[in-house]
């Protein structure tokens, strides 16, 4: 009996480690922002649409807003487009688009042909607000309160999952 | 014939590891020293989109946004460990191909040294048990009974 204590104790405590590490892993590939809890980095870039306007992270301070990022390069973000105009038309809360390293033009014929669900969209040409931002693949979206802090960050498509399980309730104040 | 074929293959081998070989990275600092250090730094930091490779071996474009950040941080003279951080913070702790100590992975590095002690207590065990058994063994071997 003794014989196989230690064994099964060392088996059971084994499992419940794996298990533990199992239940917690995200999905695959998916990286945990070390950016939630901690205020949004700031940016100042040009207005994808309003020529000469300079979009400001400050610009936003006092309301929710999503920050979404993407690029016509991305095929991901043309299959999330259709749900970006559905949060838009919502109202729920304010889209903001950062165009990471695209082609402004276009960018400005995408959003005339899909429609634009977007409140204003900042350009980062180079690429260094997304790097601010820890993006290592669009489409990324960050949820930011009114404080200033990101609260939440989905990456790929957004889905109506996402929206109605973990965007809408922390905006309506539910859930932190 | 059979000198000319191993011959070839080596070759054929060279040139493969030759291609691998190939900079994707052709960034030079001015020093020597920083030169070594951006070639490390580049070589310690994961590229977030492939995951296995490092920002160095990567040709992804996020890639060599970071190779350029590390290139402009070293020139403004920031330590290793500045933008050792600097990454971490955005990208989190991932994103270090050698993992900093913290409390939180503090049994992860102590398990190594747990490990040996359980493993020394064993044999200590073993070993005394078996001592004890042989002190106690009384009865002559069948070969100490020839005569």
């Amino acid at each position: 009996m003794n014989r196989f204590l230690v064994p099964l104790g060392v088996f059971a405590l084994l499992a419940i480690v794996l298990a533990i590490g199992i239940r917690h892993s995200p999905d695959k590939g998916i990286i945990r922002s070390p950016l939630i809890g901690k205020p949004a980095p700031s940016f100042a870039l040009p207005a994808l649409l309003e020529p000469g306007r300079t979009v400001r992270s400050q610009d936003f301070k006092g309301r929710w807003y999503l920050l979404n990022v993407w690029g016509t390069w991305c095929g991901e973000c043309r299959a999330e487009h259709e749900m970006l105009l559905t949060v838009g038309k919502s109202g729920a809360v304010p889209l903001i688009g950062l165009d990471w390293k695209d082609d402004d033009a276009q960018a400005q014929a995408w959003l005339r042909q899909l429609g634009n669900p977007y409140e204003t969209v900042a350009v980062d040409r180079s690429g260094r607000a997304a790097i601010d931002w820890g993006v290592y693949g669009a489409p990324e979206t960050f949820l930011v309160n009114p404080a200033g802090i990101v609260v939440y960050k989905h990456v790929g498509a957004l889905t109506q999952a996402e929206w109605t399980h973990d965007i809408l309730p922390r905006v309506n104040g539910g859930k932190s | 014939m059979k000198r000319a074929a191993v011959h070839t293959l080596v070759l054929q081998s060279l040139m493969l590891f030759a291609s691998l070989g190939w900079a994707l990275d052709t960034t030079v600092l001015p020093d020597p020293a920083l030169q070594a250090r951006y070639v490390a730094l580049t070589h310690e930091l994961r590229c977030m989109q492939c995951q296995n490779e490092a920002i160095a071996d990567s040709p992804v474009d996020l890639a060599a946004d970071l190779r350029n950040q590390v290139r402009e941080q070293l020139l403004a003279g920031k330590s290793d460990d500045e933008i050792r951080s600097w990454m971490a913070a955005r990208y989190g702790d991932f994103i270090l191909f050698r993992p900093r100590y913290s409390w939180r992975n503090a049994w992860l590095w102590g398990a190594p040294a747990v490990l040996l002690l359980v493993g020394a207590w064993f044999s200590w065990r073993i070993v005394r048990t078996r001592t004890l058994l042989l002190a106690d063994d009384h009865e002559p071997l069948e070969e100490d009974l020839r005569p």
